[in-house]
This record gives C-alpha cells, structure tokens and sequence, in this order.
C-alpha cells in the first residue's frame, strides 16, 4: 500500500469512483481534502488526517464524563463538538427520574455507545448492549490522545492494542473519540500511558507494531530491572 | 517614518535590492502553538505573524449557530508593539474590515457544510508589521487549518501587487506601500480562483490585468513554499525518528537502570 503526505487540494486521481473519506471529487478528478496520509487501495483513495476533532458517528464507542443532569437526559462530554446525550430509558436498568443522580453524577465516567447522529448532529448515547460492555467506569485511569491517531493504538484487526494488553499485563479500552481507559497496578497503567504516547507521536510512521514490542522490551528491563513475565506480581508493586 | 525615497527603482533593482517580481524571503514554521488545534508562524520580510485555529468546536452564542454549517470566525489583530508609533490596542475600524475580508477568503475553500453548529475560529496575530500583513495573515491562517486538519478545497495563497515609478511591482515593501501609486492585494487557490481581490491607488485596464498576472505568479511560488512547509513537517519527524531508533533500546538499559 502506498502512503504519502498530501495537502488539500492535491490531485489523487482522474478516476471519480475511487473517491475516498477525506477526499472531493472536483472537474472530474479527487482530490485531496485534509491534509494528512494517503492512502490507496486497489479500489479507492483515502486521506488519513493528522489532526482534527472527533465527530461522531452511529455505533462508536467512545469514553464520556457526565456534564449535566438535566430532566431525563444526562449530557456527556464525548471529545468532540457536539455533546452526547443519554436518555433516562438508555440506562440498562428503569430508573426514576429523580433518582438520576444517584447511578450517574456531573463528572463519572462511562464506556457508551453512540446509538444515533441526526443530520443537525444530535448525539443519542446508549449504555443498553447485549455483552453488558458499557457502563459506568468506576475505577483505572483515563488518558487523552488525538482521535485521529487512535486506529494506530488498535492497530490491523486489533494486533497493537492485543500486544500492549498482553506484554503490559493491564486491561485497556480505547474509545473512538480518543479517550483511552487503562486498568491495572499503578506502575502498569504508567507504563501503558507512555506506550500510548509513543504511539500517538510516531502515528503517521510505518512498522509500529514491531517497534512498539521493542519499546517495551527497552521500557520493561530499563523501569524493573527484569520482564513482568519473570516477575512476581506483589514484588514490585 | 522614512521619507519619500526620489526613485523606488534604480537600474531594475528596488529599495532592498530586489528585482520586480520578487518576494521578500518567507519562513514558515508548522505546529508552533501547543495548545490550539493548528497553528502557524510565518515570517515574511520585515512581517511577523501567528495564527491559531481551533474547532470545529460549539459556537457562542447559540443563536448565531448554523443548522447546515459551521461558521468560520476570522480575527485579524495588530499587536500595540507592531509598528514604529504604538497602535491602540483591540479592534479599529482596519483591523474589523481584514477581518471580515480574510474571512471570506476562506470561506469558499472550507468545506462547512461537514460540521453543522460548529464555529472554526481563526486568529492571526500581527507581532511586527511591514507592509502585506493581510496576506502574510492569509497565508499563515491557510496553513494553520491545514494543520488543524480541517478539510478544505485547497490551500489559500496571498500576496499583494503595486505600482511605484509607473512600474508594476510584486510584494510590496514598506516604502512601496506608504507612497506608491498603487496596491493590489489578491488571494487564490492552487487552481487560481480568487478569493481576496481589494485595491487602492489607481492602475488603468491594462495595468490592472498584468498586476493580476503578476499576483498569480506571486502566489504560485507561496504556494510551493506553503506546500514545502507542510510536506516538511513530517517527514523531519519522520527522519529524525528513524535516528533516534539504532541507538536508544541498546543505550537505555544501562542509563536508566537505577530508576
């Protein structure tokens, strides 16, 4: 696959059926739209962004913090422009409008669902799914990256964000709207915040996989001394 | 304030020695703001500029807001410090009127309709002022939101045009523009759609159309800059990165081993 660095307006392609997200089909031909990677596929062209906000989008799963309760709805920051609101009936369980506050107060926490955008993007959130996933986060951390950076943390079919839960030994949730949840010892979640941060500064790069296992290999032996996997878990904590 | 030179032009070459259709050198650095979503310094002969953007992002006050687009909020401010006699501080009368024409020099290119209730502000900063700052505004502003990954038809490119001793000339100078006949600012696209086009002085028909011509050679070589600058970005990171890899995982362990 071919990447290279693209600035809006650059001429992708004479072919308009090949028209990709952030490209424009303009006089005939695409264009790019954002300035950031492309990326051609047999079938299309693409331009990955390097920056911008998160919009959302039917299905996402992102990471929000309770702004407001208000007469039936919660309002959720979600990262992005437009805030995310869930409805008294999107809790999993029937609750009482006055009892809002008592399962979700101004400032929780929770791994939501978006459930639908219209088109003057009103955000309707669900905590409503069949794997009980969603909910209220109560403990771990939350750490922030670029939301357009955040397919790197996950990597092809999940093989990044595999490795990182795997070799940092912490439990990770990586919302679409660039919030990342990481659970686990102190000392783990440290370390998986500076991996994210790794990946978020060297995103636009090829290969990161195979130098992210490097790096934690380097990161591992330079903060314990040794490999978790050698490592009784109550000795360093 | 210097006083009125005899000539402007002295054997083909200008006040600062330079031919007339040349630029004043420009420097452009990337990314230079950490807090705004996109941002850009720009140096540009005696001009010095900023320009931050942020957004799209939630429009105050909500009546001003758009059911079908985002609105693109442009300011253009003059630092007190930027000129030779201290300017007032906030808004004038000027400053309102680049503001407004800057916005809509952007306006076309931005595709608004992608962010509907949105703001997409736009702040360019004058630090030091020397004749063009509308179109070094312009030109760092277009960078600025590239950075900011707002997706746009192309990049925007200004430079300005005049008339000193009867002679078309490109990107005037400070002199050139307090006492030259005339001053054409213009913005285009990569595809040279105009999207700023103001004039003060006089130029007949004809001049008009070759300072035009002029302005569109001006701002295709801005152009090329602005592209450069953005291409260079990365793939400084891109290279610099690739360095620090041979020698870090086997230096690190033993430096850091105490930690």
């Amino acid at each position: 696959m071919e990447k290279r660095i693209v600035i809006p307006g650059d001429l992708l392609s004479d072919d308009i059926r090949v028209s990709g997200s952030g490209t424009y089909v303009a006089d005939g031909t695409v264009r790019a739209a954002l300035y950031g990677l492309m990326n051609k596929g047999e079938r299309y062209i693409s331009v990955i962004p390097l920056a911008g906000r998160y919009i959302p989008q039917t299905s996402d799963r992102v990471i929000g913090v309770i702004t407001e309760v208000t007469y039936s709805n919660w309002i959720v920051d979600i990262n992005s422009p437009y805030d995310g609101l869930l409805h008294i009936s999107q809790y999993p369980r029937r609750i009482e409008i006055e009892q809002m506050s008592r399962y979700l107060k101004v400032g929780d926490c929770i791994l939501t669902m978006v459930k639908d955008v219209d088109a003057s993007m009103k955000v309707e959130l669900t905590l409503r799914d069949k794997d009980r996933e969603l909910r209220r986060l109560s403990d771990g951390r939350i750490t922030a990256i670029s939301p357009t950076k955040m397919p790197r943390v996950i990597g092809r079919s999940g093989s990044m964000i595999r490795l990182l839960k795997s070799e940092i030994g912490c439990n990770m949730f990586v919302g679409q709207n660039g919030r990342i949840w990481i659970n686990g010892s102190e000392d783990r979640i440290d370390l998986a915040i500076e991996a994210v941060r790794y990946i978020e500064a060297n995103a636009h790069t090829p290969g990161l996989t195979d130098r992210m296992q490097a790096f934690l290999k380097a990161k591992k032996k330079t903060r314990f001394g040794k490999t978790y996997e050698n490592e009784d878990e109550e000795e360093w904590r | 304030m210097s006083e009125k030179p005899e000539h402007f032009i002295v054997d083909g070459k200008r006040l600062d020695g330079r031919r007339v259709d040349e630029l004043r050198p420009i420097k452009i650095e990337i990314g230079t703001l950490g807090r705004a979503d996109g941002s850009c310094y720009l140096e540009w002969g005696n001009n010095k500029v900023l320009a931050a953007v942020y957004g799209p992002r939630e429009l105050h006050p909500r009546h001003r807001q758009k059911m079908t687009r985002s609105v693109v909020q442009f300011r253009y401010n003059m630092a007190s410090f930027s000129v030779d006699e201290r300017t007032r501080p906030g808004p004038s009368r000027r400053s309102i009127e680049i503001s407004k024409v800057s916005r809509e020099a952007f306006e076309p290119v931005i595709f608004t309709k992608f962010f509907p209730r949105t703001a997409i502000d736009v702040f360019v900063e004058i630090l030091q002022a020397g004749a063009g700052t509308r179109t070094a505004g312009i030109n760092a502003a277009s960078l600025a939101l590239a950075d900011a990954g707002i997706p746009m038809r192309g990049l925007v490119s200004a430079c300005a045009v005049g008339k000193v001793d009867g002679e078309i000339v490109l990107d005037l100078m400070k002199e050139e523009d307090n006492y030259g006949e005339a001053d054409l600012p213009v913005a285009m696209t990569a595809g040279r759609q105009i999207t700023l086009l103001q004039m003060d002085g006089h130029l007949t028909t004809e001049e008009f159309y070759r300072a035009l011509e002029l302005a569109k050679t001006g701002c295709d070589q801005i152009y090329e800059l602005q592209r450069q600058a953005l291409i260079e970005k990365y793939s400084k990171e891109y290279t610099t990165e690739i360095e620090e890899e041979g020698p870090a995982p086997a230096g690190e362990p033993e430096g850091d081993a105490d930690e």
